[in-house]
């Protein structure tokens, strides 16, 4: 997994609360057998109208917006489906890391898995980045994870809260897979125990 | 020791290690598997010569690309969708997995078939890379969805590392009245705590109008916890669930079978054990339902107005403004002046036999209104040869209904079975989503009894109308 340490970037406002993940990657993109090329079709049926053209007014299609690195966008962000697809066009669009009051868990979660930095911080908060990011491309969001902080084009940081499993496995970009294989035996263990107590299962 | 809720002790039978930090181990019973979201996740383990721990656990089922019409036997003619099927018809075979191939008559909605053929049991861990796998719940398992690396990761490991949710008690008291079924329950619920209200949590439902519900009705209700937030939702296991289970084709038998009755038998939350967030709804005050927006939170009883955006405050405002203009909706309507083009039954939410019985409870010798379309997919192969046996299909097609083969169907519109933009349909699923069944689709969640009950007249129903 590609590594997170810091991100200096323009950020997209997208004031919207409930943003799931159909709108994020519409189904029809779900067919791929590949993780990669979703970028292209991030918020789809919102971009482009119905023969594909693009919608001018639509945040990512401005050109201030075309390089965000970051999105700051309203509460329950990533709600709906499991669908990993959603991280992946979102990664693949080049954006690496998005602010929001809340996500849903399980789009929070795979954002983990593909180095992107999801972070949560209060209403109030998210409104002054909200601000920030609608002066486009005048202003960049410096992130550092190591220091858990946002800083604003006005020099004023915010700190943020993040797992300190989740936060070491970013900043190194760590593969779960790879660890979790070298508790094998724990898991041996488990196994063998489980099924002298549940042979059923 | 400390009382402990139902989330507690399957969670602490599965514990494998914990750090320090909380971050655990946890061990998968079941992984469940279809061909939308685990490509990747074998591609992952080619690449990197791994396999898969445990096959016995793990149960693959084509079932979202698949389409319900019947020359699907003849191939599926989308090049991707048959791309995917077949990854996953390769997939399994390569990595010694249990399937069931479209052909095959035990085929369906991975959460129905599932619990049909018994893999699903009181007490595991069940994930599958789909959010829907929270149906699992109703037998009282920890079951939820997982994104394509966390399939890898169970593929390779049968553990997921987890960090331990808070325990939400949604209870429901008393009695349902006639009309209101397992979805407007659950779509209530939904409605009363909002699509966030679960976030962080694994909810138990509970009280008298749950434990009165079939298997078939708690599946509903459990399948839709993804939908108000929570990851899992769960219902202690009863008699009414070890009946279920009793003679299903991977349930123990004999001896197992005693043995893994006494140990579901102290899977219920005790008495005293702590809630991070209690909900008490009146099973009495649950009226039939339908969804008015594009959030599955957008609940109203059906003898209600579209609302207007002044009804709600901060970024619901705009959320609803939004809502109503693509949902081509005005404000001050009576939802049930609200005319519909077509009608879709079915979905691992309502693709069971129960849903079936109910919508022909309600076509039994009538038409669907003249130029309406309309589906019904039933949730598995063995479902529909359950409905044809009872005489279910004959209704629906007497009714004018297409009968269909199993599948996700319109739920979710990755296969032939979409709507066109601007079609209004009244849907059994799960999420009404901008696009979700189609681009400029616009969908009313409901349940099959009042699905049918507008299929009957055209539009939006009160199926108490009808009884």
């Amino acid at each position: 997994m590609e590594k997170f340490q810091k991100l200096s970037g323009i950020a997209a406002p997208m004031p919207m609360i409930n943003i799931d993940t159909d709108m994020i990657i519409p189904k029809q993109f779900l067919k791929t057998i590949k993780r990669s090329g979703l970028g292209v079709n991030l918020f789809d049926e919102m971009r482009y109208d119905d023969d594909g053209n693009e919608i001018a007014d639509f945040v990512l299609n401005k050109p201030a917006y075309r390089e965000a690195e970051i999105l700051v966008a309203g509460e329950n962000f990533g709600c709906g489906s499991s669908r990993e697809h959603a991280p992946w066009a979102i990664k693949d669009f080049g954006i690496r890391c998005v602010i929001a009051p809340s996500f849903a868990d399980i789009f929070h979660n795979n954002c983990f898995k593909n180095g992107i930095l999801p972070i949560v911080l209060p209403q109030e908060q998210v409104d002054i980045l909200m601000t920030e990011a609608a002066k486009g491309a005048n202003a960049r969001i410096e992130i550092d994870l190591e220091a858990q902080t946002v800083t604003t084009s006005e020099g004023e940081v915010i700190s943020f809260e993040v797992d300190a499993f989740k936060k070491h496995c970013l900043l190194e970009g760590l593969d779960d897979i790879g660890l979790t294989m070298e508790k094998a035996t724990s898991i041996d263990t488990f196994e063998s125990s489980a099924g002298t107590a549940r042979p059923w299962v | 020791m400390s009382p402990k809720t139902l989330y507690d002790k399957i969670w602490d039978a599965h514990l494998v290690h914990e750090a320090e930090d909380g971050t655990a181990l946890i061990y998968i019973d079941r992984h469940l598997v279809h061909e939308v979201t685990s490509p990747q996740a074998f591609e992952g383990l080619r690449m990197t010569g791994r396999t898969v721990r445990a096959p016995q656990r793990t149960i693959a089922v084509p079932d979202h690309n698949v389409p319900t019409t019947p020359d699907r036997v003849q191939g599926i003619e989308n090049p991707e969708s048959r791309i995917q099927v077949e990854a996953l018809d390769k997939n399994a075979a390569d990595f010694g997995i249990h399937y069931y191939p479209v052909s095959d008559i035990r085929q369906g909605i991975v959460h129905i078939v599932g619990p049909e053929q018994g893999w699903t049991l009181p007490g595991m861990t069940v994930v599958c890379g789909d959010s829907h796998t929270a149906t699992h719940g109703a037998f009282g398992a920890l079951a939820h969805g997982i994104g394509t690396s966390e399939v890898e990761h169970v593929l390779a490991t049968q553990t997921l590392i987890q960090r331990k949710g808070k325990n939400m008690k949604v209870e429901i008291t008393g009695k349902l009245a006639p009309g209101v079924t397992a979805k407007d329950i659950t779509l209530s619920v939904i409605g009363h705590t909002g699509t966030a209200g679960g976030t962080g949590y694994v909810i138990e439902y509970c009280g008298e109008a749950i434990r009165s519900l079939s298997m078939e009705g708690r599946m509903t209700v459990c399948n839709m916890a993804i939908e108000g937030g929570a990851r899992a939702g769960l219902i202690a296991p009863d008699e009414t669930t070890y009946r279920y289970c009793m003679g299903r084709p991977h349930a123990p038998k004999g001896t197992q079978w005693e043995a893994a009755l006494a140990w579901w038998k102290t899977l219920h939350s005790d008495e005293d054990a702590h809630w991070d967030k209690v909900v008490t709804l009146r099973g009495e005050d649950i009226a039939p339902v339908v969804t008015w927006g594009t959030s599955p939170e957008d609940v109203l009883p059906i003898t209600a107005k579209v609302p207007s955006p002044a009804d709600f405050s901060g970024g619901k405002v705009d959320a609803a403004k939004r809502s109503l203009d693509y949902m081509g909706l005005t404000a001050g309507t009576p939802l049930t002046e609200v005319e519909i083009d077509t009608v879709f039954i079915g979905s691992c939410t309502n693709g069971r036999i129960e849903d079936l019985r109910a919508a022909a409870a309600i076509l039994k010798g009538k038409k669907i209104k003249d130029g309406l379309r309309a589906m019904i997919v039933p949730g598995s192969g063995l479902v529909r040869a359950q409905a044809e046996e009872e005489g279910l299909a004959d209704i629906f097609m007497e009714a004018g209904f297409e009968w269909r083969l199993a599948g996700c169907s319109m739920c979710l519109a990755m296969n032939p079975d979409q709507l066109s933009p601007g079609e209004r349909c009244a849907a059994t699923s799960n999420r009404n989503f901008e696009g979700r069944q189609g681009r400029g689709g616009r969908t009313h969640l409901m349940s099959p009894a009042m699905a049918a009950a507008a299929a009957i007249t055209g539009r939006l129903t009160d199926v108490r109308d009808m009884m």
